[in-house]
């Protein structure tokens, strides 16, 4: 089974299918925007570049729905024709109109008198057939020219919600390299991805839905309302009575339903939720004897998601018979009153047909409506998530890197940069209530190999992404040879900077660009000697496709040492003046684990390099070590200088070789 | 798979199913009968001008929508009752099926890919059921009682019907086929826009320090044109589908009223025929536009169905004793002899020829490369797996012919990830004793060095994690991991590499305090650093399945090359450890 390549797709799959809850309209429900009004207003305004052709669309919209509307009233009086025509055939020919009406007076059929006086007959002719093909060639031309500019609209429509749609990613995509690391720091990583993927899907399919829809529901409604009235005033108000009611029956039922898949969807969530605990867990369920309770808690949250999509699915399937019986009873109603309208003469055939049309034509976008304002509901809270998002504080002097930015930046590194770093009384800290480092000061000569040792939580890290400035100090200065980084441009900077970090990140591609991706100009032979040189060619030989062998997004194909060593070569290509490792805790086998010391060390040569070290045994060469204790730097010095200092760096080393010296 | 998904597990149910069909079958008649009166009020009431005739009928009319509406209603109560019981039948199968599932099919059909058959995809053919449920029944009825019933207004018209009906056909089927795979192509695409999205949050220290953000942009800028162009293409098919539809309609309707004002002026029909006609051809063609919506959602539910019944028809390789051993004599006896595994179709076995044998008080230490087989020993020993050859002993009983609930109770196990559950954790320590007190939590967060980082979190014991224990830092969710096998107290424990998370110091008095612990327990250990496994009675180097070095900490440093090369690897030379 080739499952392993798609694992993580699936699982976010589930995150997005069965998350958010994507009601029956497709949007996802029971979400409201904070500020409606202002959010709305700056989602239509991205429609602005587009102005011409939202003007357009809704000039056809118009064109489209008037057409559309006036098509079975044109029918209606065809039908009338057909009608007459029958009438009039079963009258005595020659005789004229007046005397089959007064024919009936005289039989005492006022009624029929006053139906005949109605009708536009000549008696004794049948059905006028160049009227009849007139008016059809009338009616089918404009409802074909009715349907071509609504497929016009729906043309244009799509056009302009995909482009502004395409905009929005790029303006969220653009905004993501303009953002302070602290931002991602702060932001659960989910959170920021669903608003990123989730939200903006949630605004494009909302935005191409509601635009067309209610748009053409609206004029619609004013359309087929206007024939109703210019038909029969007095069957218009008829069918008027019944919106209120449908609106309120289906506004009501829709809430209720809305509730309830909104009970759905938690009910989803929390069974799903299960699921996944079992089934990742699997082994601890079984060994751990909880199989039974386990499948006693799934027991009741699939009885509890039954009853919750039942009444969810019951409900809104309510929707459709009721809004069919009040456009039954409206068709009953319109039938009865208009048949008698017929007989005493004072309204056709015709008109009758065409009004029972418009009164079908008229419930459908009464309930789109009502539908919609969910939906708009659910895209504008989207949007405003996204909007957050665009509004969030930028980077300092924050600049869009250019490629030519980039080009420039990486020929500065193969000039001389010798590689000194000093920090000069810096002081910073994520939280301005927890200070975290404190007036440190250090001096790293070009080619030393500096070594930060200390407990979790001791600023190792927070130490080297300063280098990087990934962040902004509080105080002082940091100075590579002796100019200070923040007078250089981040792309200048960290263009001499090579990193390796823990978490080792490789983008969905072959090894090969993963290698490359420090020096996209990179000829082949440089990878290839990149990855000789870091140990990667060694492994990369026994895959399949060698370099061309995709790493896919859990990179469940390479191991975890592998991977590492990737980025090892990664860095080595990138060929900087000045080196970043971190040493991976995760536990790679002891093989890989000396590959990738070797490796490291390769990339260390004639490099300033600070090196975050957790196993002593790798830094005895070290220049320098840092003790690092909460921010501090509580010792320094060489191996040897330290252990003889017989201080916490020498208690650190005890601890770890307590056991190998038994 | 599909059909036969279906029939299974829908056919509890066939009481409300039978009573979908008779609802259904009455809401549509009703519904049909509505032109025909209609007609009547026309041909009968109106052209006669008689118009106690029309309100009569009209009466009627009322009735017949109630009862159509009545029955509309119920469908949709028995409806949503069989199709989600279904769905619960069929979730509850799958779950059951893959709790019974050995190590071996869950990890060849990949976790996460179970739990999106067990959701979505159930989810998915659930939908679908709704859809037969409803729909489906209805759509022939409206369809073919449409026809009929159009033919009986007037025959000789029908012939539009039959021109009619496949060319709405055609023409949906062709936008759908169109449109279809776009919308396919679509969701690709936004996965890829997703991905980068979300490959440049997570690796945006990467992205920066290697100065890629023109690069990024570009691949960013690339993918999202992709989706524009494909979202484009497929919503023009989408925008063309309604007025396609419409406009076929429209011609139709004005096809009826020009040929049947012919049979109308011929004296073969009459004008309220004719409406009736016009009202029964937009019935035929609105479920035919339904149902071909209804067959587009069948190919998607077909793949979950298959999804779902490889599942279903796959055996746990792993099966209870029919007549398991309840009880033993002995605790904490452990004996390997001449385990092999290999798996079915696969060249070379995973474990060759292992025996070992271990008593309460004993440690035994499995260290080696990845892919040694480590983890796959110690997974026989719980019965997440059964050996192929050779036997694993508890208690002296083959683990086969045990009782699974009596040899789970003897076994704490610490799996190399450790996973925590969602909940406290409190009730994360008790998921393998529930009735422990909270101070025997508190003794095993001592022991696990947990109590420390336990004790400042806010609300301590009853701290909320979140579900795989992502709220609490790798090293933390280790030893809690710890910790839990401890509270259970059991005979024989088994730390899949469960101290390499640990830095090293931690590690070291974890394992001093583990000591007084399990000096009546035995304790196999994977382990990858020599510290962690140097006091053990025995230690097995493990490679390519195979055993090749066994002895303790100072006698493998002595004569065994591969157990010297992982000492050396981590600055442990036998000078040193002789001195």
């Amino acid at each position: 089974m080739s499952e392993s390549g798609g694992k993580m797709k699936e699982t976010e799959r589930i995150v997005q299918q069965g998350g958010p809850g994507r009601g029956p309209m497709g949007g996802m429900v029971g979400q409201k925007a904070d500020n409606f009004r202002a959010s709305a207003r700056r989602l239509l305004s991205l429609l602005r570049p587009a102005r011409g052709r939202a003007v357009a669309v809704v000039l056809l919209g118009i064109a489209s729905v008037a057409s559309v509307a006036v098509g079975p009233w044109l029918l209606g009086k065809a039908t009338d024709a057909v009608f007459n025509g029958f009438i009039a055939r079963q009258l005595p020919a020659g005789s004229s109109k007046t005397d089959a009406v007064a024919g009936a007076e005289a039989r005492g059929d006022s009624q029929y008198a006053d139906f005949l006086r109605g009708l536009d007959i000549i008696p004794g002719q049948g059905v006028d057939f160049g009227k009849v093909g007139q008016l059809l060639l009338l009616t089918l031309l404009i409802y074909v020219g009715g349907q071509v500019l609504g497929w016009l609209q729906g043309y244009f429509i799509n056009d302009v919600v995909q482009e502004t749609v395409r905009q929005m990613r790029s303006d969220v995509e653009d905004k993501v390299h303009r953002l302070p690391l602290s931002y991602f720091d702060k932001q659960p990583r989910g959170e920021l991805l669903s608003r990123v993927t989730n939200d903006i899907d949630n605004v494009a399919q909302n935005l191409q839905q509601t635009m067309s829809q209610l748009l053409t529901s609206l004029l619609m409604v004013v359309g087929v309302l206007g024939m109703m009235f210019w038909i029969s005033p007095l069957l218009a108000l008829i069918a008027l009575v019944s919106v209120p009611i449908a609106m309120f029956a289906s506004g009501r039922i829709m809430k209720r339903s809305q509730s309830q898949f909104i009970n759905q969807w938690r009910q989803t969530g929390k069974l799903n939720g299960q699921v996944e605990e079992a089934i990742s867990g699997h082994a601890l369920v079984s060994v751990f004897g909880r199989r039974e309770s386990v499948e006693a808690g799934f027991d009741e949250a699939n009885e509890a998601l039954f009853q919750s999509s039942f009444r969810a699915q019951f409900i809104s399937g309510l929707v459709m018979p009721v809004m069919m019986l009040v456009g039954n009873i409206n068709y009953v109603v319109i039938a009865v009153v208009g048949g008698l309208r017929v007989t005493s003469g004072s309204m056709s055939i015709g008109d009758v047909q065409a009004f029972i049309q418009y009164s079908r034509m008229f419930s459908q976008p009464i309930t789109q409506i009502a539908s919609m304002a969910n939906l708009l509901q659910s895209g504008v809270a989207s949007a405003e998530r996204v909007f957050e998002l665009l509004d969030a504080e930028e980077e300092i002097d924050a600049s869009v890197v250019t490629t030519v930015d980039a080009a420039r930046a990486s020929d500065a590194v193969r000039e001389d940069t010798r590689g000194e770093v000093a920090f000069e009384d810096v002081s910073f800290s994520y939280d301005p209530d927890e200070p975290l480092i404190e007036d440190l000061s250090l001096v790293a000569h070009p080619g030393q190999m500096v070594a930060i040792v200390g407990p979790t939580g001791a600023g190792k890290t927070t130490l080297v992404n300063l280098i990087m400035r990934f962040y902004e100090l509080n105080a002082g200065r940091i100075t590579l040879d002796g100019t200070d980084i923040t007078d250089l441009s981040r792309a200048e900077l960290r263009s001499r900077i090579g990193m390796v970090l823990q978490d080792t990140w490789l983008f969905e591609g072959t090894i090969r660009d993963n290698i490359a991706y420090g020096r996209p100009d990179a000829t082949e032979d440089d990878i290839r000697a990149a990855a000789m040189a870091t140990y990667v060619d060694r492994f990369v030989h026994s895959l399949p496709d060698g370099y061309d062998t995709r790493v896919d997004d859990e990179g469940s194909n390479l191991s975890a040492g592998e991977r590492q060593l990737i980025t090892i070569a990664r860095a080595f290509l990138a060929q900087p003046a000045l080196l970043i490792l971190d040493e991976a805790t995760s536990s790679v086998d002891t093989r890989t684990e000396q590959l990738l010391q070797h490796a490291m060390a390769a990339l260390r040569t004639d490099r300033t390099s600070f090196v975050i070290a957790h196993r002593l045994s790798t830094i005895r060469d070290a220049d320098l070590i840092l003790v690092m204790e909460n921010g501090r730097i509580v010792e320094q010095g060489s191996h040897a200088e330290l252990l003889e200092a017989d201080g916490p760096f020498a208690r650190l080393h005890a601890a770890q070789f307590a056991a190998a010296a038994v | 798979m599909l059909p036969r998904l279906l029939r299974t597990y829908l056919s509890p149910y066939k009481g409300w199913l039978s009573a979908i069909v008779l609802l259904q079958f009455t809401a549509t008649a009703a519904m049909l009968y509505l032109p025909s009166l209609n007609a009547d009020i026309i041909d009968k009431g109106v052209a006669q001008g008689d118009t106690g005739y029309v309100v009569r009928i009209g009466a009627v009319m009322l009735g017949v929508s109630l009862v159509q509406a009545a029955c509309s209603m119920s469908s949709a109560w028995f409806g949503g009752q069989a199709a989600m019981a279904f769905g619960r039948d069929l979730r509850k199968a799958v779950f059951a099926r893959v709790g019974g599932f050995s190590a071996r099919e869950v990890s060849t059909f990949g976790a996460p890919s179970l739990i999106t058959r067990a959701t979505n995809d159930v989810q998915q053919v659930q939908m679908l059921a709704m859809m037969v449920c409803l729909m489906g029944v209805m759509i022939p009825i409206m369809m073919v009682g449409g026809i009929i019933m159009a033919m009986r207004e007037d025959l000789g018209l029908s012939w539009l019907v039959f021109a009619v009906v496949p060319v709405l056909f055609i023409c949906i089927g062709f936008v759908v086929s169109r449109m279809v795979p776009a919308f396919q192509t679509v969701q690709a695409r936004i996965d890829d826009v997703n991905r980068i999205l979300r490959e440049q949050i997570t690796g945006i220290r990467v992205v920066r320090a290697f100065v890629r953000e023109p690069q990024e942009t570009a691949r960013f800028a690339r993918a999202n044109d992709d989706l524009t162009e494909v979202s484009i293409r497929a919503g023009r098919w989408m925008a063309l589908m309604f007025p396609l539809v419409m406009g076929v309609t429209n011609v139709a309707m004005v096809g009826v009223i020009w040929f049947g004002g012919h049979r109308v002026d011929n004296g073969q029909m009459e004008v309220g025929a004719l409406t009736a006609f016009l009202s029964y051809l937009m019935q035929i063609l609105m479920s035919v536009m339904m149902g071909t919506f209804m067959l587009m959602m069948i190919p998607r539910a077909s793949v979950s169905a298959i999804r779902i019944a490889e599942v279903l028809d796959t055996d746990s390789s792993v099966v209870p004793a029919a007549d398991p051993i309840t009880s033993v004599d002995v605790a904490g006896h452990l004996d390997v002899e001449g385990v092999g595994l290999t798996y079915p179709g696969a060249e070379a076995p995973v474990l060759r020829e292992v025996s070992f044998s271990a008593r309460p008080g004993q440690t035994i230490a499995l260290i080696g490369s990845t892919g040694a087989g480590k983890t796959t020993l110690v997974n026989l020993i719980p019965r997440l797996l059964d050996a192929t050859e050779g036997v694993v002993r508890v208690d002296g009983v083959d683990v086969r012919d045990l009782d699974p609930e009596l040899l789970w109770s003897k076994i704490g196990l610490v799996p190399q990830r450790a996973f925590l559950f969602s909940g406290t954790v409190a009730t994360n320590l008790r998921y393998g004793r529930e009735d422990a007190t909270d101070d025997e939590l508190w003794e095993a967060l001592e022991i696990a060095q947990a109590a420390d980082f336990v004790r400042e979190m806010p609300d301590r014991l009853d701290t909320a994690v979140a579900q795989g224990g992502t709220t609490v830092s790798g090293g933390q969710r280790q030893r809690l991991a710890i910790a839990r096998a401890l509270v259970r107290r059991p005979e024989i424990y088994l730390f899949d590499d469960a101290f390499s998370a640990l830095d090293v110091a931690t590690d070291a008095r974890l394992r001093a305090a583990l000591e007084p612990v399990t000096r009546d327990a035995t304790v196999v250990i994977v382990g990858q650093r020599i510290a962690t496994i140097r006091d053990a009675d025995l230690i097995l180097v493990l490679e390519d399945g195979e055993v090749v070095g066994r002895g303790t900490h100072d006698e493998l440093m002595r004569d065994d090359p591969t157990y010297q090369e992982i000492a050396a690897s981590q600055g442990i030379t036998s000078e040193e450890a002789v001195a």
